[in-house]
């Protein structure tokens, strides 16, 4: 940092965070914070709620998959005429259930969790800044996401429902269906866009800008590095998104083809449409942004478990450097990987060679990262607390997520699997074991350091053994029955087909597992506001580690800190040979 | 400093050491801001390039059919107001309070001038059908299809622009105010600098919009 530019005729005093504030107001204090703390816990609780609701629209689905055309217990009479009639599921019900089961789930659970969550909570603190660098814009970004998750769950109460031409929206069958439910995607996306434009400007800013002393760019946490490469990959991916999602929106209201082609014939009847649009142009657009995202979907989570794995193996991370080069190249290269989800629409085998490469190549450094937390456990005494547990299921569940993508990164086995449950199965290992399960590890984590106390063991651990059993049975299943060829859109899970008939039976395994899952998170919920009131009270340091936010108070007052944090090493010394004790924090001299 | 009497400065957040870091944080900020500004026009100009290319005859009709008189005249008015916009912000660093007053309203009504010959352009283009939707009519008619691309195009990007430009104008309504009361000093200017570099930002992007739209096949 430069010296200050002031004036020698001003000296003003070094007034800072430490300064008295006034008391600010319940509203002020609680719901228009501009507290980088408060506001990562908002955007933390709506995240969970969000996945809640996603999570119960999934078990609805999973109920049609298992028992197609029998109403649907409990809640069936309450969906009403126009969703399912007699409590049995209309198609369009599912379809919308389909296409918002995926919305809500990327858009407004994971990543607000992971990244409004996790990012505004906990990377500011481990950085010992104060706040955020704009804390209003901080404030903001939570506020349009929410109105942006209001538009989409409002968009279900019209009678005609909610978008149902699934979560990447293709046109010309996004545009056509003649309901409302597109245009609340639509709009509710410009919203949940501008957000995470808001948010990462502030992240980068902020990690640039207000590092504490001594912390130079490779004595961060992992933690952190993941953070500022997903706030790149959410700046330069979405914006494009969100042009075309405006472009789609005007062929939707104002009568304008963008991405509509001529010659559509709807019913028997040819639509009033100009035309000459393009509709592959939409699947570029939005694969440019969607692909990048399933990075930052995985980033943060990889910055999680690496913090937790470290400090439970109480053993320096293996390759800190390794996994930072890896991850910076990892958000390099995912910008030019989008078009491997495009290989069945014939846009010629050049293009598929190029992006069966770019996919290829960036496997590597995602092997490398997962590489280097395995060889982190060799050799360590390791604490099975519940967050260690989630983060060590996050290595295998993420290493058959990854591998389980190779053969779709490659047309020629692409064209094969495409759109059956084998897509689903990968990519859900990769988000929903993978990364939600890094999630969970780092609630229990850095829920001592948000509430002064720590969360329960007993309840944890059933917590996980039983969401690990059962969401296995949920997502291996769809293995098998991808490989068998079952398409991924069936209203009723393809009952008609012939290739289906030997593995339809799995949906009934699929339909107990996903209820047994539910089940399984009761204890989660149950443990969260437990403990919030009778969880064992703690100190700064309850997990012993080394990196600053563990300096602070816990919970962190105004400011965060009581001194200003000075870093003097790097930020994995657990077990240092000759130290006095087995961890040597970031924030401690040399010779304490 | 054993006995600080000195307040810090009014301006100075608290989570900022001093204001040569919060101006560094605030224009890092902006630069930051303007990166995905660009990718989001950038989606537009990809779209625009794709079509284009299919479709370049119809284009280029289509093109002739835009004012280039009041382009021109917009253009020239838009670099204008960059003009004064660099001159509030220098005014701004000497602390010359009137001088930043009144180049800030030179750039508002430069702004104003534009959009207000924009809406003029609209209204044109609305008598003559030109709006894609039902009553969209173009002749040549085996055109009018492609046509009809190109003038989405033409709305949705300009209108996008416009949507830049009001915001703007917000801004420095906003900065009018600070420097009226007297915020803006020598030693804080950077708000009005870095609404600064949002104005230019918007400039240059008409600088691109308006060869690509008005200019197709002039030289044929």
């Amino acid at each position: 940092m430069e010296q200050p530019t002031t004036p020698p005729s001003v000296v003003y005093e070094h007034a800072h965070h430490i300064d008295a504030h006034e008391e600010l107001g319940w509203w002020r204090k609680y719901v228009f914070s501009t507290d980088h703390k408060v506001i990562g816990i908002q955007y933390a609780i709506t995240g969970l709620l969000f996945l809640l609701f996603g999570f119960g629209l999934m078990m609805l689905m999973r109920w049609q998959l298992a028992y197609p055309g029998k109403p649907i217990p409990l809640i069936g009479p309450w969906l009403g005429q126009s969703r399912a009639p007699m409590g049995i599921m209309l198609p369009e019900f599912y379809n919308q259930l389909g296409a918002m089961h995926g919305t809500i789930m990327v858009f407004l659970g994971v990543v607000p969790l992971a990244v409004g969550g996790f990012g505004n909570f906990v990377m500011p603190l481990q950085i010992g800044a104060p706040d955020m660098a704009f804390p209003k814009i901080n404030m903001m970004s939570y506020w349009v996401y929410y109105i942006g998750g209001v538009i989409m769950l409002a968009s279900f109460f019209p009678t005609t429902g909610a978008a149902q031409s699934g979560w990447t929206s293709y046109t010309p069958l996004s545009v056509i269906t003649a309901t409302s439910g597109q245009t609340f995607w639509l709009v509710g996306m410009i919203f949940l866009i501008t957000s995470s434009l808001l948010g990462s400007i502030n992240f980068i800013t902020t990690i640039v800008q207000l590092r504490a002393k001594g912390l130079s760019y490779m004595r961060l946490p992992f933690f952190v590095w993941a953070q500022f490469v997903t706030s790149f990959l959410l700046l330069l991916a979405f914006p494009p998104l969100e042009a075309a999602g405006i472009l789609q929106l005007m062929d939707k209201v104002a009568g304008t083809s963008f991405f509509l082609p001529s010659g559509l014939v709807i019913s028997g009847k040819p639509l009033a449409v100009a035309g000459q649009g393009n509709p592959l142009l939409w699947q570029h657009l939005f694969w440019f942004l969607a692909h990048p995202e399933v990075y930052v979907l995985i980033l943060p989570a990889m910055g999680i478990v690496s913090e937790i794995i470290a400090n439970n193996t109480r053993k320096p991370l293996w390759g800190y450097k390794a996994l930072v080069y890896s991850v910076v190249f990892l958000g390099f290269m995912s910008f030019i990987v989008w078009a491997h989800h495009m290989f069945m629409t014939g846009m010629g085998t050049t293009m598929s060679a190029f992006f069966q490469t770019t996919t290829m190549i960036i496997s590597i450094p995602s092997v490398v990262i997962l590489t280097a937390l395995l060889l982190s456990l060799w050799g360590a005494s390791i604490r099975f607390t519940t967050p260690m547990l989630f983060a060590l299921a996050f290595l295998p569940m993420f290493g058959i997520g990854g591998l389980t993508g190779l053969p779709l990164g490659l047309a020629p086995s692409d064209i094969h699997l495409h759109d059956t449950y084998y897509v689903i199965g990968h990519f859900h290992y990769v988000v929903a074991p993978g990364t939600i399960f890094a999630l969970f590890a780092g609630i229990y984590h850095w829920f001592p350091k948000a509430t002064g106390r720590k969360m329960n063991e007993l309840l944890g651990k059933l917590h996980f053994w039983g969401s690990l059993v059962c969401i296995n049975l949920v997502f291996m299943p769809m293995f098998i029955q991808g490989l068998a060829g079952m398409n991924r859109r069936m209203y009723d899970g393809g009952a008609q087909y012939a290739h289906n008939q030997g593995v339809l039976h799995w949906n009934v395994v699929q339909g107990y597992a996903a209820w047994g899952l539910g089940l399984f998170q009761i204890f989660f919920i149950i443990n969260f506001f437990m403990s919030l009131k009778w969880g064992k009270a703690v100190d700064k340091n309850p997990w012993e580690a080394t990196t600053l936010e563990w300096l602070a108070p816990s919970p962190p007052g105004h400011g965060n800190f009581l001194t200003e944090p000075i870093v003097y090493r790097a930020p994995y010394e657990y077990s240092v040979p000759g130290a006095a004790k087995d961890f040597s924090p970031q924030f401690e001299p040399e010779k304490a | 400093m054993p006995e600080a009497v000195h307040h810090h400065h009014p301006a100075l957040a608290h989570h900022f050491d001093d204001l040569a870091q919060q101006k560094e944080a605030a224009t890092l900020g902006m630069w930051v801001f303007l990166a995905t500004e660009v990718l989001f026009f950038g989606g537009l100009f990809l779209v625009y390039s794709v079509y284009r290319a299919w479709y370049a005859g119809a284009f280029a009709v289509a093109s002739h059919e835009l004012d280039v008189t009041l382009g021109t005249i917009n253009t020239a008015v838009l670099i204008t107001s960059s003009l004064t916009m660099a001159l509030a912000v220098h005014a701004a660093q000497l602390g010359q309070r009137r001088l930043v007053i009144l180049f800030l309203v030179a750039t508002m009504a430069l702004g104003a001038v534009f959009l207000g010959i924009k809406g003029v352009e609209y209204y044109h283009k609305f008598v003559e059908h030109h709006v894609p939707g039902p009553s969209f009519a173009f002749e040549p008619h085996e055109y009018a299809r492609h046509a009809q691309i190109f003038f989405s195009l033409y709305f949705i990007m300009t209108g996008l622009h416009a949507l830049h430009m009001v915001i703007g104008l917000g801004i420095m309504t906003w900065m009018l105010w600070w420097a009226w009361r007297g915020t803006i000093t020598a030693e804080y200017y950077s708000p009005i600098e870095v609404s600064g570099l949002y104005w230019h930002f918007v400039d240059i992007v008409w600088i691109f919009l308006f060869p690509l739209l008005y200019l197709i096949g002039r030289h044929a």
